[in-house]
């Protein structure tokens, strides 16, 4: 099957500030695919290139096999947008604008159904202004979704907003997905990137740093785990610096912490307990994140 | 072609008409200045009242009325680029030209609206009676507001925040009212202003309204109406290229 989504050395700059410098990536149909990356990265220039709001200074961007510049027309009604920190009027009201959106297109769905999907039946009337956050965002996806695109693209969605209502919306997007669309979004948050995404491209200082799946990612760049074992046995720390996938420990009171690389990490250590009849009251283990990866990728933290 | 421009129209309407500090400064104030100098005009001793107060005022409230389009026009275009409202429209199948048409429209409604409500309080207080035709004077008023808008939208275009838009239109706008022949007749300014004064489209404006008023024809004023709609071409032209969506 060949990809929805096709970029290729992708580059933009605005005068002197290299915000894309050389991109490139695909996405298949029906998946979850995230550029993640801190603010600046160029996610968001990469975003609108490809939703041709931009025109690119070089490289080769297919949507579907179309340009998405030369062909916005025909990409229009067949894509969906929501734009990062974006707004409508004050004084329209929810329906208004659902109503104004779905006007623009030839086979809009049925408004009043998708406001009860995204939780907005009961703001119909309300104005724009008077919506919280999450209400804004869950309008500006309906809004992405009034004409039924097979590609939706969420620019920082979950951003400013409560974890509650985060989650409400990560729901949402599973649910866009489970229908056969394609998502494309940019996050800065690498917990959603990890909880959401099928795929992520990591982004910095304009180019792409790697891809694939969030656990591939992960095992790729920061194989290491960390095990941290509760026990009242002083043998422990000695067995365990014995054992196989172990390559450091640290003994404490009452607990010792492994760490060690491989899939086989916690097997080995579980194992060589129980050989020796250790008695456990506690096992945590912990793998690496997103977050670490992109700690070791970048050099720093995707916080700052 | 352009898709929605009904819809978006009729929509901004009730939107403009939902703030209503807008309304007021708008639609009132144009009205307001209007009655206030009606009544100047009246106490003021006969043929003693400057011609403002009197036989020139139904052109002053006339302008009036599209320069507080023009300035609204102004901060309204600033505040959707700022929000970006402008953008997230324009990710739409929406014609940027629709968008912008659909503003264009909403301002000249209430240009024709503000007119008629000063045509019925003129006739009540039996004030100036318009020698002209009042349609005609109506088309002389909706054209020379769509030509001062084009102007509008080049400030618009150039300024950065909302905050800085209003205020630069509104001293753009009123300068050029100064040197409209309106409140000193253009020839006994000093030559430079003078000169200043013919290139903008303000005298001009000023010197249609005049001759409909007063029942002079069309084509007696054939070259403010050619002078204007080249200031409308240039004007539209020029914001085509500066028009910044962000």
């Amino acid at each position: 099957m060949s990809p929805v989504i096709q970029v290729e050395g992708l580059r933009k700059h605005y005068g002197t500030v290299r915000a894309v410098e050389d991109v490139s990536f695909d996405v298949q149909q029906g998946e979850i695919f995230g550029l993640i990356g801190p603010n600046g990265a160029g996610k968001t220039t990469t975003l609108e290139c490809v939703e041709g709001l931009r025109t690119p200074d070089a490289g080769r961007i297919r949507l579907l096999g179309l340009d998405p510049v030369r062909d916005a027309d025909a990409l229009q009604p067949r894509v969906g947008v929501q734009l990062q920190e974006s707004h409508l009027q004050k004084r329209i009201t929810v329906w208004e604008a659902v109503d104004l959106w779905s006007s623009l297109y030839h086979r809009p769905v049925d408004g009043t159904r998708l406001l009860e999907q995204l939780g907005l039946q009961d703001k119909r009337g309300a104005w724009f202004m008077t919506l919280s956050g999450g209400q804004k965002q869950r309008l500006f996806i309906a809004l992405a979704l009034i004409h039924d695109p097979e590609i939706l693209f969420l620019d920082e969605l979950t951003t400013g907003l409560d974890p509650q209502a985060r989650r409400a919306i990560w729901d949402l997007v599973r649910g866009i997905r489970q229908r056969g669309k394609t998502v494309v979004l940019t996050t800065h948050l690498m917990e959603e990137a990890e909880r959401l995404c099928d795929r992520v491209a990591i982004v910095d200082h304009g180019r792409v740093i790697d891809i694939g799946t969030p656990e591939s990612l992960v095992r790729r760049h920061c194989p290491e785990r960390a095990v941290m074992i509760t026990t009242d046995d002083t043998r422990a720390a000695a067995l365990l610096a014995a054992c196989g996938s172990v390559s450091h420990v640290d003994a404490g009171v009452r607990t010792v912490s492994v760490r060690g690389s491989g899939d086989h990490l916690l097997d080995d250590v579980l194992l060589c307990l129980s050989v020796n009849s250790v008695h456990v009251t506690g096992v945590q283990s912990q793998s690496a994140t997103l977050e670490d990866v992109f700690l070791r990728l970048t050099g720093q933290s995707i916080r700052n | 072609m352009l898709r929605g421009l009904f819809k978006l129209t009729w929509l901004e309407t009730k939107i403009f008409l939902r703030e209503p500090l807008g309304v007021l400064g708008t639609v009132g104030v144009p009205i307001l200045m209007f009655l206030i100098l009606q009544r100047l005009g009246r106490a003021a001793p006969r043929g003693g009242a400057p011609s403002l107060f009197g036989r020139d005022l139904p052109i002053f409230a006339a302008i009036m009325v599209a320069v507080s389009a023009v300035v609204s026009l102004v901060a309204i275009i600033a505040i959707y680029r700022e929000g970006g409202i402008l953008k997230r429209l324009r990710a739409t199948p929406l014609r940027p030209v629709t968008i912008l048409l659909a503003h264009v429209l909403v301002k000249l409604g209430f240009t024709g609206l503000s007119l008629a409500v000063l045509v019925l309080l003129g006739a009540r207080a039996t004030g100036p009676e318009p020698t002209g035709h009042l349609a005609s004077f109506a088309v002389a008023l909706l054209f020379t507001t769509l030509c001062l808008l084009s102007i509008g939208f080049i400030i618009a275009s150039v300024v950065p925040t909302a905050r800085f838009a209003q205020p630069l239109a509104t001293i753009v706008v009123y300068a050029m009212l100064g040197l409209s022949g309106l409140f000193v007749p253009l020839e006994r300014l000093p030559g430079a202003l003078q000169v200043v004064g013919r290139l903008l489209p303000m005298s001009h404006a000023v010197s249609l309204l005049r001759g409909i008023w007063r029942g002079e024809g069309w084509l007696a004023h054939a070259p403010e109406v050619a002078i204007l709609a080249v200031m409308f071409l240039a004007a539209t032209a020029i914001s085509a290229r500066v028009f910044r969506w962000e």
